[in-house]
This record gives C-alpha cells, structure tokens and sequence, in this order.
C-alpha cells in the first residue's frame, strides 16, 4: 500500500563510535524514568536532567532525547517537520538516529512504530502501539499568562487555569474568535492543561483518545509529559464559542483532498498561490489511490465545489460529531 | 507540476563540504593545527573550555578550528562531545590558597602578603594595534623569575575572614554532595551550588552584561575586587581502594572573590558578603562578572531588595546558557509555514469578517449598533453549523472518517 512511499534516502552506516541511540545506558534509564513518570500523570510536566545533544537546542533536541530513550532495534522510526519528512531538520535527524541507532526508517505513518514530529500530526490515524514524540520548544502552556516558572507550578498545582479563559475570553470580545491558531491550549484527562506543542489547532483533536502513545520532550526547557493512549484531550473554550479548526475554501492541488491541513505555496508576485496537502506522505499516497482506475468520480466533483469549507455535509465532520 | 521546495539529503551533504571550503579558505596558506591555536589563542581555548565545561585544551583547540573560530558553536561542539563521556568519579575539592600563581592583585589593600603579581595582563598596555606583529617576529622566550613564587599564598578573603569581617562560607550541615547541574534539571529555587555552576558555563556576555547591570544601579551592590588570581592547582581524586587522595592533573583556572558591604541582620552584625567566581584557563573578565551575579543573585537570602533583573534568580540562571540561547533563537530558520499558515488562515477570516461588519453597517444606517457592536450578532451567524463539529472533536478524532475514505 506504500510502495509509493518507499524511502529514498540512502541509508546511513551505523557508526560504531557512539552507543546506540548517542546517549549512555542511565542516561537513557533516568529518561525512560522520567517518561513513566509522565504516562503516569497524563499531561503533568516533569523535570528531567536533559543533555547536550549533537543537534542545536530548539532544533528538537527534546524529542531527540526521548526517542534515543525508547527506540528499539526492531523500531521503524518516521520523521517529520511541518509534516513532511524531506524538510532539511526531519532529513537531519532522520539520518542521526540512522548514525547512532542503525534501525530502519519510513516515510510511512502506517509502517513507522516510532514517528518523532515537529509542527503536525499525520493525517492518517494512528493506531495502538505506535509512538508519537513531539519536539517541543515551551512546554509550559501558561507562560505567556505568567514568566515565572516557579508561580506557573504552583498554578499547575491548584489547577488554577482561570486565566488562560480570561485570555481566550479577550481574543473573543476584541475580535470575535479564539485568536490563537497553534499551541492552543487543551485539557488532559480533566486534569492538567498542556500545550501540544505547536501543532495547528487543527491537529488538536487527533490528540484525544487517540490509540497511540504520544510523548512530548523539551531539551532546552528539561520536560517531558505524556498523553497516555485513550485519554480525554479537550481543546479550551466556550458553550457558545466551541472550539473550532481551521478549513479552506480550496483542496489540495494534487491529490485533491479537502480534509487536510494545507500549506500555501505562492507561485509568482501577482497574488497567485496554490494549496496542497502540508502532510506529504499522506498526499502522496492519497494521489495515487486516486489514479487507481476504481476510483469513484463523486469525489472529483465535491472537489470542484466553490464552497468546501466545514460544512455539516462534510464526511470528515459527520463521522466525528456523533 | 510544482515541486514543494524541499530539503533532501543531497542538499545536507553538499552544505557540509561547502562549510568545509568555507572554513580552510584558501589552500594556498598554511592550515593551522591545534598547537599553535593552544598556545597562540589561549584565552579563546579558555573560554570555550569554561563555557563548554569541559577541561580539554586539545579538545578546544579541536573545537575553536572545527567552528572556524566561532566560540558559541565550538563551545556546542565541546558540550555535545562531553555529553557522551562517562563519569568516573568526583575530584576533592580544588585549594586556590595552593595555586601555583602566575597573577593576583587586590583592589582592596595596598600591599598584601605575599605581594601584588600583575603577571601577564592587557590591563596596562595601550591599546595601540602593534603592527610589529604583522610579521612574523622572531621571539626569544622570557627568562624564568629570579626566584619562584611560594607554593602557598594566603587568600586576601582568608585574612578578612580571621578577622570575622567577613561572612565565613562553609559546608552545608552533614556536607551533602553538591548539585550537578549536568546530570539534573535546573529547579528553583535554586541553591547557591546550583547557581554557581550555571554561572561558569554561563555567556561570558550575558554574565558581563548582568554584572554591569548591577554596576549602573539595577541592583544593589557596592563591590570590592578582594582578589582576582590566576594560576594552575593540582587536581586530586580520593581513591576508595588505597585510602588517600592522588594528584591527576593540574588545571588552570581564574578566580574572584568580590566582596560587598551588608548592613547586617537579627542573626548577625554587620559584615561583607562574599561575591564568587571561576573561570577554567585565563578569564578574568568572566570570572569577575560571575563574582558580581552570584553575589546579586544573594540579594533575597541577605534580605536586600531585589528587584533589578540580576537578582532574580529565574530571569539570569534561565538564560545564561549561550547553548540554549543560541540555539533557540537561530531555531527561527527552521521551516514554520504549519503555525504561518494557521495564523494566516485567522487573519483572512478575520478581515473578512471586518469588510462584512463594515460593510453591514453602512447599509443598515438606521440600526444604532456600531460596527464593533454588530460582530458578536455576525460571529453567532456564521457560527451556526459549527458547533456539530466542535462537540465532536471533543469526543472523536475527526481524522477517522478520512481513513475509512482510503481503506474502503
């Protein structure tokens, strides 16, 4: 089903120097300690003794760390950015891991038991046992509310998440929408508020009860937390202003998909611009199930309307409403 | 069709031997090699050996040509090297009054035992570019001394100290092992140990910057330069299995012990407090601004106000670390077109809907809403089909739908 897909990129030489996965043995123990940790309490930041890695802080070097903790020789480890996995920054860290690990890597979200993402999450559903590890550059969801670290634990403590409704309240009152776009903040397992790194909003709801495994690392910032599989995860917001992802008027401009997040690619100086699908992979796969000779035909004149948008007649939305 | 712009692995390769040319420049001269940038930019090695935390002249030296002379990413390159070594065990604490000195003065007496010692010092020279040096000059190297310094030399804080004129540092009750930043995260508050071990791999301009900051007013601290020495002190490792302590090294290091007037308190009269810093290799510069934010950052335990940015804690130890900063800020080159285009996709909705309200209103001139006062009815409007979708990404993955769109 992938064979579209298969991995380009030549594979790198495990190089013999470094320990599997570059990190020492209790390095990876006192990770590994701190990721239980955060399964165990869905959403809570917990502080770990992050390294130095080869790769810039804020480059992922969190999300480095806790896949050097987990990965297995038996992994397929996936990586994107912005959800493609031929950005320089997922092409680099993909041929880290296959310098210091050997294991085999994937462009499939299907075929990958590992996928270490910046920015997004696939399009295709997860399933139970894959793993996803999310760079995360400020783990903390109420720091632009309050600088300090010390008060925001506490806030965390006594659950006190007034303020980031005031904030989404003013976005409302001064512009009539929830202002925020990305990072936007949820709820895990009624408990702890999170910020999901900064994925579009319109990822925030695969986050809830997903099947998979997903964990967060902060190199920089030295958290990781964890969205154990099948937890609650609600976006903030209102009876009368509930949440809400973005949508487009246009479809992706080579597989045609109108449920997915799109990157706009501006093609000249005059304001023309084309949309497709940010999720590569799964463009990729999508457009060619399309040239398949049983595709059927009514997708091709949905995908002609003017107006797609989210529309209570859009099957991404009905399945999802019930 | 339109090819995304897209990295690839090629790309990756050919900026690596890009940088490579860039970095030898021309071939025509001589490369250089790692003595002569040990022994010709010793104090560029000592830097990036403090900053990198690691005590590696060869190393540094290794790291300062690989970086092309850029400190901050040799002092990367050093980190991320110094991460994959194991630890073999810890050192006994390091005896500065035992530094075999090549430099110390005292700002604060005259003359001290032992003497003042500029040693080797930009201090007084007249900044005059030398173009003596533009040659290659034939150097004969400098006599020994007549006669060698003492092996021991009293610290001036130590005499200050016998007089109890100073706050006396002493071990914790029960002499706990110390913080290691290393190998734990930072949490605060965050102890004096701790403090002063972000505050030696910390920027040497952000530290000089905070200590400045104190200088000018934002902060309250009237220091004295009580002693500045640099020189080479043994390293020893207490060894379990023979039941005394051996010499492994030696190390070059810096230190200042700034001292600052404190009005005194319930507990004790009035005395000076202790500023510290140090600094691996020949930094002075680094190892007086250490001195001046350790003691700033003392402010609240002395009970002195504090609230200049060098006093909080929070603000300096979270961003002394260049590692951290440099690579955080420079992660703004990676690709964001994901959080662009979502914010885009807001800013088009909304201007949209402002060209509408506007738009409303002027066509619906006897209403008395202003433009601003019309957008909640207008929001409520165009809102109306989505609160189906909005309950269900609470309950369901909304992406559901789409994979049975491709399995079917």
């Amino acid at each position: 089903m992938t064979a579209a897909n298969a991995n380009p990129a030549a594979p790198v030489e495990r190089d013999p120097h470094y320990n599997f996965g570059y990190l020492d043995e209790s390095t990876k123990r006192m990770l590994r300690r701190a990721l239980l940790k955060a399964v165990a309490i869905p959403g809570y930041q917990v502080p770990f003794g992050s390294r130095e890695m080869p790769l810039p802080y804020g480059w992922g070097t969190g999300g480095i760390q806790v896949t050097a903790a987990i990965i297995g020789a038996a992994d397929v480890l996936k990586v994107i950015d912005q959800g493609s996995d031929d950005t320089t920054n997922a092409v680099n860290i993909r041929r880290f891991f296959g310098r210091v690990t050997g294991v085999a890597t994937t462009e499939s979200t299907r075929d990958a038991s590992i996928i270490q993402t910046r920015h997004r999450i696939p399009e295709t559903p997860l399933a139970e046992g894959q793993i996803m590890v999310y760079q995360v550059p400020i783990p903390e969801p109420l720091r632009w509310l309050e600088p300090s670290e010390t008060e925001t634990r506490t806030m965390h403590a006594l659950a006190e998440y007034g303020g980031m409704h005031v904030r989404l309240y003013e976005d409302i009152a001064q512009y009539g929408h929830i202002a925020t776009t990305y990072d936007y903040p949820v709820m895990v397992n009624g408990r702890y508020m999170m910020r999901p790194s900064p994925i579009p909003k319109f990822d925030n709801p695969k986050l809830d009860c997903s099947p998979a495994l997903m964990l967060f690392g902060a190199g920089r910032e030295k958290r990781v937390y964890a969205v154990p599989p099948y937890t609650s995860v609600k976006s903030l917001d209102f009876e009368d202003h509930p949440f809400t992802i973005e949508k487009w008027d246009e479809c992706c401009d080579i597989c045609g998909s109108e449920n997915t997040f799109l990157d706009e690619i501006i093609l000249d100086d005059r304001g023309s611009r084309r949309f497709v699908c940010s999720d590569t992979e799964y463009c990729a796969r999508h457009a060619a199930e399309n040239e398949s000779p049983f595709r059927d035909d009514s997708e091709a004149q949905r995908t002609a309307a003017p107006q797609i948008g989210i529309d209570a007649g859009d099957p991404a939305h009905v399945g999802a409403a019930s | 069709m339109y090819v995304a712009v897209k990295g690839g692995e090629r790309a990756i390769l050919n900026s690596y031997d890009m940088l490579d040319d860039y970095r030898r420049g021309d071939p025509a001269l001589p490369e250089l090699t790692l003595p002569q940038i040990q022994a010709q930019m010793p104090l560029a090695v000592s830097r990036v050996m403090a900053e990198g935390g690691l005590y590696d002249t060869h190393l540094a030296a290794l790291a300062i040509k690989q970086a092309a002379g850029d400190l901050i990413e040799a002092v990367f390159l050093l980190r991320a090297y110094r991460t994959t070594l194991s630890r073999l065990g810890s050192s006994l604490p390091i005896d500065t009054a035992r530094m075999q000195l090549q430099r110390r003065i005292s700002a604060t007496f005259k003359d001290v035992p032992g003497g003042q010692i500029l040693g080797p010092t930009y201090d007084y020279t007249q900044r005059l570019l030398d173009f003596t040096l533009e040659a290659n000059r034939h150097t004969t190297p400098l006599a020994p001394a007549n006669a060698p310094l003492p092996a021991a030399m009293p610290r001036v804080t130590d005499i200050l100290q016998h007089d109890a004129l100073l706050q006396a540092e002493t071990p914790l009750p029960g002499d706990p092992a110390p913080f290691d930043l290393t190998r734990e995260p930072l949490r605060l508050p965050a102890g004096r140990d701790a403090r002063l071990q972000n505050l030696a791999r910390g920027d040497e301009g952000f530290l000089l910057a905070m200590g400045y900051s104190t200088q000018r007013g934002y902060g309250n601290t009237h220091p004295f330069a009580a002693e500045i020495r640099y020189g080479s002190v043994e390293v020893e490792l207490f060894i379990e299995e023979l039941g005394f302590a051996v010499t492994v090294g030696e190390v070059e290091v810096t230190e200042c012990q700034m001292v600052s007037q404190f009005a005194g308190n319930a507990d004790a009269g009035p005395q000076f407090t202790r500023g510290y810093g140090l600094a691996f290799g020949y930094g002075e510069r680094r190892a007086m601004s250490m001195s001046l934010v350790d003691r700033a950052m003392r402010a609240s335990e002395l009970g002195e106000a504090g609230d200049a940015p060098a006093n909080d804690q929070e603000f300096v130890l979270y961003h002394t670390d260049n590692v951290e900063a440099s690579g955080f800020v420079q992660h703004l080159k990676l690709p964001h077109y994901v959080d662009f285009q979502a914010s885009l996709e807001l800013l088009r909705r909304l201007r949209t809907e402002r060209d509408a309200d506007v738009g409303s209103a002027e066509v619906d001139a006897s209403a008395a809403t202003s433009p601003t006062a019309g957008a909640p009815a207008m929001k409520r409007a165009d809102t109306g089909a989505q609160p189906a979708l909005a309950s269900g990404a609470e309950s369901a993955p909304a992406a559901v739908p789409q994979d049975q769109e491709f399995t079917s």
